[in-house]
């Protein structure tokens, strides 16, 4: 392409691009003009203005609220749009390829139908008890259940944490953390059921095939802990299984 | 909830593994410091059924542990869905360990 933009400074970074579909498909490499400052989602863009209009790669918000543009960096999943591209090259070299354990649909998307179906085997989701309390429940915002809620909550579904995980890769049965990450706030709301969350954890596939490798807190990308989320489930099914209320 | 009943088990066995491989090595410095032959040991492990007892749970505990844990890593790693080979890894290891038990009774 032509214009004042795509011509290449003397500095530029080495891109190799995941391209393909669900068939199979490749690295292909890129050369990206430097930009102080640029983001991962940024590289993106300009090969796909600039290189390759029918790159598929996915975005909306662009400030790390929407969590749809998780891709593997290096490596590393990370959230594209809030990733400066310097920092996380290797002697200038990006490797970008589309998150680990999702079926990829083209290029950098990946199917995220999965993912939500793990969501929906956790029950992660408020399950209120029946019949509902007469009154409304009044928590207030320092109640140590309250809290819990808090820690666990605002996760923007990005699917970093699955990527991350490696009990995942092992077993895709596992439920994943971004799941039982829910279902653990679930679990601490003082008008939920809370039972149904705890069977859902201890079925196969729940809790027990995590092993507490803790990759899923240290990538989720707004500080989010699923370990603990995990370790907390954990802990509350063995009280309810030595009660028998399993 | 097989699989969280069997994970349960290995959380119970690993914490009884930890006070009783402790109680197993205090055992054997006592008996390598004091010094002890070999027929000075056996002569007091039959004597006293305590120490046959303590072994056997101790070896059963050791191979349902392992069993356990092999089977996790043998279906994340090898893809060995079925439950037959643990069953037996474990009826041999338990076999194992018993036997072991029953010579020093």
């Amino acid at each position: 392409m032509s214009g004042p933009d795509t011509a290449l400074p003397d500095t530029a970074l080495v891109v190799d691009l995941w391209r393909g579909d669900a068939g199979g498909g490749g690295l292909v490499r890129y050369r990206v003009p430097v930009d102080p400052g640029q983001t991962i989602l940024d590289v993106l863009t300009w090969v796909q203005r600039h290189a390759e209009p029918g790159l598929a790669y996915r975005f909306a918000c662009r400030v790390g609220m929407c969590g749809s543009c998780a891709v593997m960096v290096n490596g590393v999943p990370r959230w594209a749009c809030r990733t400066r591209a310097i920092p996380v090259a290797r002697q200038g070299r990006l490797e970008i390829r589309p998150l680990r354990h999702f079926p990829v649909i083209r290029d950098l998307v990946v199917d995220f139908e999965a993912f939500f179906a793990r969501w929906r085997r956790a029950l992660g989701r408020f399950a209120p008890a029946s019949p509902p309390p007469d009154a409304l429940a009044v928590i207030a915002p320092d109640a140590s259940d309250r809290q819990l809620v808090d820690a666990a909550i605002e996760c923007i579904g990005c699917g970093i944490c699955l990527a991350a995980c490696d009990s995942v890769g092992a077993n895709p049965d596992y439920l994943g953390p971004a799941a039982l990450n829910r279902a653990w706030a679930a679990v601490n709301d003082r008008r939920d059921d809370t039972m149904g969350h705890l069977r859902a954890a201890a079925r196969d596939g729940g809790v027990h095939a995590c092993h507490a490798q803790g990759s899923c807190r240290r990538f989720c990308p707004v500080g989010r802990d699923p370990a603990g989320a995990i370790v907390g489930l954990k802990r509350r099914l063995l009280v309810a299984a030595l009660k028998g209320r399993l | 909830m097989t699989e969280f009943r069997l994970f349960l088990i290995q959380r119970i066995t690993a914490g009884l593994l930890l006070v009783m491989g402790v109680a197993h090595l205090a055992i054997l410095l006592a008996a390598t410091q004091a010094p002890l032959s070999a027929a000075a040991i056996l002569a007091r492990t039959h004597a006293n059924p305590f120490w046959p007892a303590f072994y056997a749970v101790f070896a059963m505990t050791a191979a349902t542990h392992a069993a356990l844990g092999l089977r996790v890593i043998a279906r994340e790693w090898l893809g060995w869905r079925g439950t037959a080979w643990g069953i037996g890894l474990w009826a041999v290891l338990v076999t194992l360990g018993l036997r072991a038990a029953w010579i020093i009774a």
